[in-house]
């Protein structure tokens, strides 16, 4: 769907406290048009949690149960189970977590409930920070990235969460990106369709905690999916799919830009390049990197054979 | 009505269906597991209409609870020790979002060492969460117990959280026979959950959003009036059951040949049940010995223990322990009756662990003090290395 197209009716209004240029605003409002009005959103500790505003004041114009930091899925279970009992199955349950509430400390919560085919959307909007605390490293940060509790670059590569996710043979899972709000709207639709459990992430750039200028939000987003840092696909019935300039990159249509021209944007990444470029580091994140697209290629070439 | 004769857990499972949640959120734990096991039991079997989410964790188990109370169903769980301890947070949580959720707590004891045996410092270490709590000294109890819960929890003086506590086997595991009503009856004393709020998208409300130093303490004093009014209730639920249904087990206290005693033992849970030979004995050898047992730990009953401590000797008796302080019920008792200068109060405790608590014990403890020969706190029943 074109942007101009997109509903109107707004479920996120104005006034929300987040950063200026937060572009996790901008994919929960994209979202909730997707959604609609019969949409309950469980949102565990995250920056979002903290712009909700102060009570008795709302940005939300939908039900909103705020929930403890590795809680999001378990209240998630809950309320589509009372939702059942109820009659209003046809209600969407919706946790938009970040990625420490994901990856870390939320990640039993929502194996258990995807395990047990829990009806709910659990959307991770994911700016691969604890940057609610003020930015600290979490299992989404990438390899060498600087945080607050890695002053000189993570040490380890990100966890695979979908691939996690995937094990559990949920229904649908889609990768998305601010920066390409048309494809979001339309993941976000599909997820609304399917019964069971779907798992939607969203790559999310963050001023403040990723250090560039926030009018570059946008910019940096479709460079991380321009790169392959971020890739764009849908797994759905067990098959994996790939969108957009992701599907190019990885039929080889199109070269992915030099990584180095996203890392290159971002204060995070300085320490890799000055005062003087740091081979080994950068030479081991051009080598993830490939694997990564080494192995998304065999995957969906074992799935044509 | 049908006489049932089963153990705690299947009597609390019983009842448990018999009020009807919607929803039940579960996870094993010994010794509660007979208790989500019956429950399952019943949903699969078509004897209770509701939704059976069989979770990873306790901590899900309150979560899920939460979330389904927040959607304006009846919600049932139950839980133990360890199981109670890793749910905390939630505890917390479920108390301050003012939902009714009931749940059995069989009290056991917490690790290291593993131990399943009776102990009620799993449930008196959560005593500041904003949860009521029963402590039930017989299946009867625990069966009229967890019905009543659902009236008071839901009741809009209170919306609170209600904990129901038992000893673990010395309860859970034994065998009574209990009076179980009709389940017209039970429909007439508990009409259908009417919840106070809920999510609703007709309505769409921002629940537990930024709460600023100018609101935060007044949803705490909200909390402290609904423990306040429990006060009252709690006995008027009990009355009103002992009216439809015949069985009665006291209000806030059961109060036990009380009226004209000079020395009084207070406890909690099966050991109340217990200190009631104790005093049939101390009483045939002339002595004027009550009991009060405690069926209320919060709201903690400070009026009624200041009318009952006057002008006597109490003997407290604690099967639970906070580490550098006292036994939970000798240590509010003492501060409940502070200012008062004509009642002595002596703490024992006894029976952590699952150590065994006879009349004999509770008939010596009362004896030691009206000799004149007990410390105003006492470790009963020690062994000679005892904390070595």
């Amino acid at each position: 769907m074109a942007l101009k197209n997109l509903p109107r009716e707004e479920f996120l209004f104005p006034g929300a406290a987040a950063c200026p240029g937060c572009v996790g605003c901008l994919s929960l409002r994209i979202a909730l048009k997707a959604l609609g009005k019969e949409t309950i959103l469980v949102i565990p500790a995250s920056c979002t949690a903290s712009i909700e505003g102060y009570f008795p004041k709302t940005p939300f114009n939908v039900p909103v149960l705020t929930i403890a930091f590795e809680a999001g899925a378990a209240g998630a279970s809950g309320v589509s189970a009372a939702l059942k009992r109820l009659g209003k199955d046809e209600t969407n349950v919706v946790v938009w977590a970040g990625d420490g509430g994901t990856y870390d400390i939320g990640i039993q919560a929502l194996s258990g409930a995807v395990e047990r085919g829990t009806h709910f959307i659990y959307i991770c909007y994911n700016n691969e920070i604890y940057s609610n605390t003020g930015i600290q490293r979490s299992g989404a940060t990438p390899f060498g990235a600087w945080t607050t509790t890695t002053w000189t670059g993570k040490t380890e590569h990100r966890k695979d969460l979908p691939r996690i996710l995937m094990a559990h043979e949920i229904p649908y899972l889609a990768t998305a990106s601010a920066s390409y709000v048309e494809d979001l709207f339309r993941k976000v639709q599909r997820a609304k369709t399917i019964r069971g459990s779907k798992y939607i992430e969203i790559h999310i750039p963050c001023a403040p905690g990723w250090r560039f200028p926030m009018d570059k939000t946008i910019e940096i987003g479709r460079l991380a999916v321009e790169t392959g840092a971020w890739a764009l696909f849908e797994y759905e019935n067990g098959e994996l799919t790939f969108n957009g300039r992701s599907k190019r990159i990885l039929e080889g249509q199109v070269e992915p830009k030099p990584i180095e021209d996203y890392m290159k944007t971002q204060g995070r990444f300085r320490h890799l390049f000055e005062p003087r470029r740091d081979e080994e580091r950068l030479t081991e994140i051009k080598r993830h990197l490939e694997s990564d697209w080494a192995r998304f290629r065999k995957q969906v070439q074992l799935q044509t054979a | 009505m049908t006489v049932m004769m089963d153990t705690g857990n299947r009597i609390a499972a019983k009842a448990a269906q018999m009020a009807k949640p919607e929803v039940v959120a579960a996870y094993p734990i010994t010794p509660q597991t007979v208790i989500v096991e019956e429950i399952a039991r019943y949903v699969q079997s078509g004897q209770l209409d509701a939704e059976y989410i069989c979770v990873e964790s306790e901590h899900t188990v309150m979560t899920a609870s939460i979330g389904a109370s927040a959607t304006g169903v009846r919600t049932f769980t139950a839980t133990s020790a360890h199981g109670l301890a890793l749910m905390h947070e939630m505890l917390h949580w479920a108390a301050l979002a003012r939902l009714p959720i009931v749940m059995v707590n069989v009290n056991r004891t917490l690790g290291p060492g593993w131990s399943i045996w009776a102990d009620e410092t799993d449930s008196v270490a959560q005593r500041d969460t904003g949860w009521i709590q029963f402590y039930c000294s017989g299946n009867q109890e625990i069966f009229d117990t967890v019905i009543q819960a659902f009236r008071l929890a839901e009741n809009r003086e209170i919306q609170l959280p209600v904990m129901i506590n038992y000893d673990a086997f010395i309860l859970s595991h034994t065998s009574m026979p209990v009076e179980i009503p009709d389940q017209e009856a039970i429909d007439e004393f508990l009409p259908k959950f009417k919840p106070f709020w809920q999510l609703d998208t007709d309505n769409p409300i921002t629940h537990g959003n930024l709460v600023s130093e100018d609101d935060y303490m007044d949803i705490r004093y909200g909390m402290h009036l609904a423990h306040e009014n429990a006060k009252k209730l709690i006995p008027e639920i009990a009355l009103e059951w002992k009216e439809t249904f015949g069985t009665y087990h006291g209000g806030l206290i059961e109060e036990y040949r009380c009226q004209d005693a000079e020395f009084i033992i207070m406890a909690m849970g099966a050991i109340g049940a217990e200190a009631k030979l104790s005093v049939d004995n101390l009483r045939s050898e002339g002595h004027r010995v009550g009991l009060a047992r405690i069926r209320v730990i919060r709201p903690f009953p400070n009026e009624e223990i200041q009318r009952i401590g006057r002008g006597r000797t109490l003997i407290v008796v604690d099967r639970n322990i906070s580490v550098g302080s006292g036994g939970a019920v000798f240590t509010e008792t003492k501060s409940a009756l502070c200012g008062l200068n004509d009642c002595r109060v002596y703490g024992f405790v006894a029976g952590l662990g699952g150590r065994d608590v006879t009349y004999e014990d509770l008939a010596d403890m009362t004896r030691k003090v009206m000799n004149n020969e007990a410390s105003e706190t006492e470790w009963w029943d020690l062994k000679e290395t005892g904390g070595a």
